[in-house]
């Protein structure tokens, strides 16, 4: 399931949800994205989405992510709009008979959230706001799948 | 049409969203027909990276807009 969202989520409460009632799972990993405050140079960091069309894209990873993996399940909660450090941006948990597949699956799914999902990102410091692009370590931890 | 601008386009034409009325055959012709209007946006739309989505979906080339449609420019994406 794909969740965009301009609210805060919990995301403790998120991973109680995704494994209840799972008798023959075995195992779950999840990841928790946070954002941070720079030390004080990001005072707001603000995702802007295209709804339906980010869906869309983020679906299609993730649906590669559980044939790659041969996932039983896979949850991704993403903000958009204006965060504050500590707010949980992003979450992935992915259900799978083996943890190996599951540890996995997590790291694949956020390496291509992180640099190809259709945001555009600002952040907000004490200097003003800047757009930010992917980082060249963000694409050179995707190019490990390719 | 709807045209929609993400991103540093945004900010540069002052808009994200409008409608517009005329007739406009290609995405070429839009995007000479927003740079007409607003010098910075054009120089903007015709950077590198800049990928047109027509109802909802990435288009390659010049393709032609269908009546009532929406269009999309999307600078490079951040990721999340």
């Amino acid at each position: 399931m794909i969740r965009l969202t301009d609210q805060p989520f919990e995301p403790g409460a998120e991973l109680s949800a995704f494994c209840a009632g799972r008798f023959e799972t075995g195992a779950v990993a999840s990841f928790v994205g946070i954002a941070r405050g720079e030390a004080g140079a990001a005072v707001a960091l603000e995702l802007e989405a295209y709804p339906g069309f980010t869906e869309a894209r983020i679906a299609e990873f993730t649906a590669e992510a559980v044939r790659r993996f041969s996932l039983q399940d896979a949850l991704v909660i993403h903000r958009h709009g204006k965060m504050a450090p500590g707010d949980a941006i992003v979450m992935v948990a992915v259900a799978s008979s083996h943890r190996r597949a599951a540890f996995e699956a997590c790291d694949y799914l956020m390496d291509y959230l992180k640099s190809r999902a259709p945001f555009w990102k600002k952040e907000h410091g004490p200097e003003g706001t800047r757009w930010v692009e992917p980082t060249v370590r963000d694409l050179e931890d995707l190019a490990r799948w390719d | 049409m709807r045209v929609l601008l993400f991103g540093r386009l945004g900010d540069i034409a002052g808009w994200r969203e409008r409608t517009i009325e005329a007739a406009i055959a290609r995405v070429s012709d839009l995007k000479a027909y927003l740079a007409a209007e607003d010098a910075a946006l054009g120089d903007a739309l015709g950077a590198k990276g800049v990928q047109t989505a027509i109802d909802l979906a990435l288009v390659r080339g010049d393709a032609l807009l269908p009546p009532a449609c929406e269009v999309a420019f999307l600078p490079p994406m951040s990721g999340g």
